[in-house]
């Protein structure tokens, strides 16, 4: 058994969610300049992402959706690979078959994304159960946001594995946009977790904003799940600060809404908050900005340089 | 040699492949409740009921595949299969592309179908040509129980998603199967009964029309052979255009309704690479364009019978002569 990850120090998280937000943000700067495909980016939900994924042991899965990046740079994912990927290049993770929509990286514990909304949770019992019927006490977290929680698949999903005592971290990023429609309109309650119990199984809300809070919320769930043999509906609330698909100029949010987010921005308040209790000095997030400045220029470019797949690529791997 | 039906057959494949292979499992509606020797065999996790969910069914079954299990679930009917598309589809066949080849999907997703219990539309559609157009997916439907016993233990193997339709009306129909590891390869056609002057081609219950029509025929000095492809994705063209370049008329018969059926792609793949050997035009006999009804008379009028196939040969063998005559 893999052991435990350790407590990752709060700059860590800082440095991690700079590295996705500008990640996200030149990958929408290079749409804008048509160098690459739109993408669904994660700049606002950094917290989340980071936090669930330090949670996690190296032998732990990770299942997610369209809005991954976050996910996959949490776990380590090669930022020049990434951006090879979605600019449709060979060194991509899935060899440019998958663009923006559908990373995989096996070799990261990060497998079977779909960007069919509630895909990742159909998926996710049955790469449990593998796990569970080899013995092992690794578990499965599975993303998905607040419009896959209105599909009928996240019954279906929470349901059976629960049924099945199934090892499922189950996290809904509740972002309060589904595509271009507001969570109000299509549910009554504030919260997704209540919805466990109806299942009977643990859930809890946690601030998807706060990266340290989200990772001790994971960490317990994550634990109560292997101790227990039972998943666990953990919620973070969070919010979707770029439209849904680039390009997208959120003409149709409320401005307070928006501003009300943007005053919780998990990066800036964070940098503040250690900024101003000395835990960060201005010299060490500087150099933060620096690195990861220079680790995305080397992305890009190694991205942008890649080749293209070669054509007979079209109809290979369609079958095993 | 044994006389047993297919769905003992498939009972058989399943228990024989689970013996040899600790990675292979079921599960489905009621398939625990049914097959109740599994369960006493492989216990409990490895023959499991399910919820009436078929989404969670195929999408289940796609996640454990993907990471090193082998399973075989249990749909029930076919049209069934609605509720689980985004994961028999979208997931199993087309993730081991969108991943650039990092996953494979080796599960089997079984569905029954065809007229013979008068259930009506909603258990009863002959839908295997929605997955025929689906890539990254493997169809099989067999018509015998060696078959049914021979391909299941080949879909079970395969690495790849494959979907099997079961005929109710064969489903309970004794038939004699090899003992030992029988195995049928999949994408393999069988020639049912070998003729000279017309080609037969057919799936699952109407291949039994076709070979009682060919008897027919054969009395009146017409020899139609049969082919049965019982795979169709992939579907052996090789068979079915050697059979046709040896009879030069072509017959397809299926009961799914006609408008891009099988048989569609049969006769478009026969006219692209046989047209020269063709001496009449391809004829295909399939079930409407319309729902199946429950009624019996109905749903038997739904599918094409031994004397129709027999008419609609007669006829192909007639036009060559009318046509060497004008």
């Amino acid at each position: 058994m893999s052991t435990s990850p350790a407590v990752p120090g709060p700059a860590a998280f800082l440095e991690q969610m700079m590295l996705i937000r500008a990640f996200e943000e030149r990958s929408a700067a290079s749409f804008a300049e048509g160098r690459s495909p739109g993408t669904c980016t994660c700049v606002g939900q950094e917290a989340s992402a980071v936090g669930v994924v330090a949670a996690l042991r190296e032998d732990d899965l990770i299942l997610t959706n369209h809005r991954s990046a976050g996910h996959l740079l949490a776990r380590g994912a090669d930022p020049g690979r990434l951006m090879a990927e979605i600019m449709g290049r060979s060194t991509g993770y899935c060899g440019g078959k998958s663009g923006t929509l559908h990373v995989s990286a096996k070799e990261l514990g990060v497998i079977l994304t779909s960007t069919i909304v509630g895909g990742e949770l159909s998926l996710a019992p049955g790469v449990a159960l593998s796990l569970s019927m080899k013995g092992s006490d690794a578990v499965v977290a599975c993303f998905f946001g607040d419009g896959a929680a209105c599909e009928g698949i996240f019954h279906e999903a929470l349901n059976l594995a629960a049924v099945w005592k199934l090892p499922v971290l189950f996290v809904c990023e509740n972002n309060e946009w589904q595509a271009f429609v507001h969570r109000r309109e299509t549910m009554l309650t504030e919260n997704i977790a209540s919805r466990a119990a109806g299942y009977g199984i643990e859930g809890r809300t946690v601030d998807g904003n706060d990266a340290e809070a989200v990772f001790a919320a994971a960490a317990e769930a994550v634990e109560r799940i292997r101790e227990t043999k039972t998943p666990f509906l953990l919620e973070t609330k969070t919010y979707r600060l770029r439209g849904h698909f680039e390009p997208d100029d959120q003409g149709y949010v409320d401005k307070d809404e928006l501003a009300t987010w943007r005053a919780r921005d998990p990066i800036a308040t964070l940098r503040s908050r250690l900024l101003s209790s000395g835990a960060l000095t201005t010299g060490e997030a500087a150099a933060m900005d620096r690195r990861v400045a220079e680790r995305l220029d080397a992305a890009f470019s190694f991205a942008a340089g890649s080749p293209w797949p070669s054509l007979d690529q079209l109809t290979t791997n369609v079958y095993a | 040699m044994r006389t047993i039906t297919p769905y003992d057959a498939i009972g058989e494949a399943l228990a024989e492949e689970m013996r040899r292979d600790a990675t292979v499992l079921a599960f489905g509606e009621g398939i625990a409740t049914k097959r109740h020797d599994l369960v006493a065999e492989f216990g409990a996790a490895r023959v499991r009921n399910t919820p009436l969910a078929e989404g969670i069914i195929a999408g289940t079954a796609a996640g454990a595949a993907a990471t090193g299990l082998r399973p075989v679930v249990d749909l029930l009917f076919a049209p069934f299969l609605t509720f689980s598309m985004e994961e028999i589809v979208n997931s199993a066949g087309k993730l081991r592309f969108l991943s650039g080849g990092q996953f494979s999907f080796p599960m089997v997703a079984m569905a029954m179908t065809g007229a013979g219990w008068g259930v009506g539309a909603q258990h009863n559609h002959n839908v295997e040509a929605w997955f025929v157009h689906s890539p990254g997916l493997k169809v099989v439907m067999p018509s015998t129980a060696a078959d049914f016993k021979g391909l299941m233990k080949s879909s079970i193997r395969d690495d790849n998603p494959v979907l099997f339709f079961l005929d109710v009306a064969l489903l309970h129909t004794p038939g004699e199967v090899p003992d030992g590891d029988h195995l049928v390869p999949l994408g393999k056609a069988a020639i049912r009964r070998p003729g000279s002057d017309v080609t037969l081609v057919s799936y699952a219950k109407t291949v039994h029309g076709c070979v009682a029509a060919a008897e027919t025929l054969a009395a009146e000095g017409i020899s139609a052979e049969v082919v049965d492809l019982r795979s169709l994705k992939p579907w052996d063209e090789e068979a079915v255009l050697a059979s046709v370049r040896k009879t030069g008329r072509l017959v397809v018969v299926h009961e799914a309704s006609r408008t891009c059926g099988v048989g569609a792609e049969i006769a478009a793949t026969v006219a692209e690479e046989a047209f020269a050997s063709l001496r009449t035009p391809i004829v295909r006999l399939a079930g409407p364009d319309a729902p199946a009804a429950s009624s019996w008379v109905l749903e038997q009028a739904f599918v094409p019978q031994a004397d129709a196939i027999a008419e609609a040969a007669r006829g192909a063998v007639a036009r060559t002569l009318s046509l060497a005559t004008a």
